[in-house]
């Protein structure tokens, strides 16, 4: 039985984990696919409109750039085809020059300069002292050479200090000069220094060479990745912006840039980030999401075992209920067969005991005649027919009980007091003075009558009384009786302080027949009676026993329908 | 007053037989049939009968059916069930039917011949009172002065 109790948890067990797992499955799969689709979906989402809104700021910074340098162009430009020539050799009208164009732009123009084609500074107009400054060995005097106008790289030149040079070439008597002007590297550098975004997010320009040409910082040195480089590896967007992913060497990090050519292809606005800051809403998003659903998940998974726990621990009930019905029935049975077979043979039994009983009472009479009173063995042959007669009652008596389970309308049904056959009872077994046995009785005075024989309940409770006296025995205890009235049944418990019942046998107390009382004393049909008058009442008896604890039955009788 | 004069009807002939004789010896008359028909045959043949002790569960007519009949053929005769345990609805049902009473099986046979001492007393008051009837009505009839 252990066994069997330990098989079912096991089962159940099993049966739970497969349950919740398939459930799990079904339940989980279309909700992570949703999910993910979700998810990935927002992800894209939330990629083209970060990157759409990175391109546009690049964009705009790149034109803004361009502007810059085209604006402080053009203003040379407009200078040189505004003035006179020839007084632009003068320092005076340089000075006067350099005075509008800072007036006008601030400090962007640090200085104004004339060249002449063997790259002396003719005319200068600034805070250093510059004239006859020699620049035909400079790189950038080389270059600009080459070209109507000219922006140079940054450098340090002569001054050591980052700048670069705007120069635009002109004609004059046959000869070369050249219009230049130094550009505050600060006003400049703050075109690109503006575009920062979170902790990581900053922008520089690269010119061909890879060389920056923006200042750098020392906490967010970007990648040292050349000018190619950032647009063989990008991909090329709309606004001719590159976008691309790389890693820094130095930290291992994901860093995301946008890159856009400047000053016709000369330079390179490169914006970078690292990915993780770039991302952290979605990553945010994504983590939140993923908490959620496993909270959730966990939560399901919770309450799916709890639910599974419970409809098993139902299952296993209504099993149980199930179960016990059905011995009940194999029960009820059992002597419902022992029934038809006590009423068909008690008949056939009594008839021959009858006859014995008759016979030996002929002897009786005989021997009372004269010629018998002196015989020898008078009082043997007297006492043997004594007990011919006593066991023939006991047939009797054994007969009557067996015929306790067939009988059905010999009982009269009325209405009944419990309590009142609660007193009688214990009154009639008082009487019986047993040594050392205390019978008390509790008894529920709100109980109402109910439909029943008295007879019949007489019989259930001296049963279990008569049970109970064996069970204390000769040690003494006592024997409690209380009455309780519930939503469906009036309650009567027998409890007493015996020596129990076996587990094996609890089972079985109930079959006919079956005692565990000495021969004679006992016939084993006492609480197979009690059973069947209480099934015959619609009521229901459990036995609840310990060994040398005691035990206790609880006898339920229905209360009658309002 | 006079023994009481009964019948025994059972199938067991030995009980029969021995509880006759032990009857005997108690100074009650009795005589035995071993089936229904044969207690109808002897109620004919015997009208002085004052109790029957019929068994209810025997081959061929019952107990139940046997004691219709015989009150057909005595309607003052009393009648004692003799049965097992097993008919004892049975019993009831005659007792309803008009037996006097019953005795279960095994009985101790002080407590049968209580019993019928007791049906025969009913069975004589019943035939004094019906005979005292009898007389009343023929008194009434031709009154008491009326000599032929």
């Amino acid at each position: 039985m252990a066994q069997d109790r330990i098989t079912n948890k096991l089962h159940s067990r099993k049966f739970t984990r497969n349950m919740v797992l398939i459930v799990i499955l079904v339940s989980f799969i279309p909700m992570l696919l949703v999910s993910g689709m979700v998810l990935h979906q927002f992800s894209n989402s939330y990629n083209e409109k970060l990157y759409a809104h990175l391109k546009e700021m690049i964009h705009r910074h790149a034109q803004d750039i361009d502007s810059f340098l085209n604006e402080r162009l053009h203003n040379l430009q407009f200078m040189l085809d505004s003035c006179d020539n020839v007084d632009l050799f003068n320092e005076s009208v340089l000075q006067e020059k350099l005075f509008q164009l800072q007036q006008k732009y601030g400090d962007v123009f640090e200085d104004l300069g004339i060249i002449n084609e063997k790259g002396v500074q003719e005319s200068y107009a600034g805070r250093l002292k510059l004239e006859n400054a020699q620049y035909s060995k400079a790189k950038w005097f080389e270059d600009a050479l080459k070209k109507p106008f000219y922006i140079s790289d940054v450098f340090l030149g002569l001054r050591s200090k980052p700048h670069f040079i705007i120069s635009v070439k002109r004609v004059y008597q046959g000869k070369y000069f050249m219009l230049r002007s130094t550009i505050n590297f600060e006003a400049f550098n703050f075109l690109a220094e503006n575009l920062r975004i979170g902790n990581t997010g900053f922008a520089f320009i690269l010119n061909r060479e890879g060389n920056f040409q923006t200042k750098l910082h020392d906490d967010m040195l970007p990648s040292k990745k050349s000018y190619m480089d950032f647009i063989s590896a990008g991909k090329k967007a709309k606004h001719g912006i590159y976008i691309g992913e790389l890693t820094d060497d130095s930290d291992g990090k994901h860093i995301i840039y946008l890159a856009a050519l400047l000053k016709n292809n000369d330079w390179i606005l490169v914006y970078q980030q690292e990915k993780k800051e770039a991302f952290s809403d979605l990553i945010r998003t994504q983590i939140i999401a993923g908490v959620i659903l496993f909270i959730g998940a966990l939560l399901i998974v919770i309450m799916l075992s709890f639910l599974f726990h419970q409809i098993i621990k139902h299952l296993s009930e209504a099993d149980r209920e199930k179960e016990m019905m059905n011995r009940q029935i194999i029960e009820t049975g059992k002597l419902a067969s022992v029934g038809r077979l006590a009423a068909g043979t008690a008949h056939e039994i009594n008839n021959p005991v009858a006859i014995m009983v008759q016979e030996a009472g002929w002897i009786e009479d005989l021997l009372k005649k004269e010629e018998f009173q002196e015989g020898e063995n008078l009082q043997e042959i007297e006492r043997a027919l004594k007990q011919i007669n006593t066991q023939g009652k006991r047939c009797k008596e054994i007969t009557h009980k067996l015929l306790s389970f067939a009988r059905k309308t010999d009982t009269q049904i009325q209405s009944v007091q419990v309590n009142k056959i609660v007193e009688e009872v214990v009154g009639i077994s008082d009487k019986k003075s047993y040594t050392g046995i205390t019978i008390n009785s509790y008894k529920d005075q709100t109980i109402p009558p109910i439909a029943g024989s008295q007879t019949e309940i007489q019989q259930i409770l001296l049963n279990l009384i008569n049970n109970a006296i064996d069970a204390i025995g000769k040690k003494g205890g006592k024997i409690d009786i209380t009455t309780r009235l519930e939503e469906r049944f009036v309650l009567i418990v027998v409890e007493d302080d015996g020596s129990g019942i076996p587990q094996a046998n609890q089972d079985r107390i109930f079959d006919p027949f079956f005692t565990t009382k000495a021969v004679g004393k006992g016939n084993g049909l006492g609480l197979s009676i009690c059973f069947g008058i209480v099934k015959r009442m619609g009521g229901e008896i459990d036995v609840h026993s310990t060994i040398d604890i005691g035990t206790r039955f609880d006898i339920r009788l229905p209360r009658n329908k309002t | 007053m006079s023994a009481p004069f009964i019948m025994l009807v059972d199938d067991e002939i030995t009980f029969v037989e021995t509880l006759a004789k032990r009857l005997a010896e108690r100074n009650i008359e009795t005589i035995t049939a071993f089936n229904a028909e044969e207690g109808l045959e002897k109620l004919k043949n015997n009208k002085n009968l004052e109790v029957i002790v019929l068994d209810i569960k025997m081959p061929g007519m019952d107990g139940i059916e046997a004691l219709e009949e015989l009150k057909k053929v005595s309607p003052l005769i009393e009648v004692i069930m003799l049965t097992g345990n097993a008919t004892i609805e049975s019993a009831i049902n005659a007792m309803k039917l008009g037996a006097y009473d019953f005795i279960m099986k095994p009985f101790d046979i002080e407590e049968l011949v209580c019993k019928v001492g007791a049906a025969t007393n009913k069975k004589r008051e019943h035939a004094e009172k019906i005979k005292d009837a009898q007389k009343q009505e023929t008194l009434s009839k031709y009154g008491p002065f009326r000599y032929v």
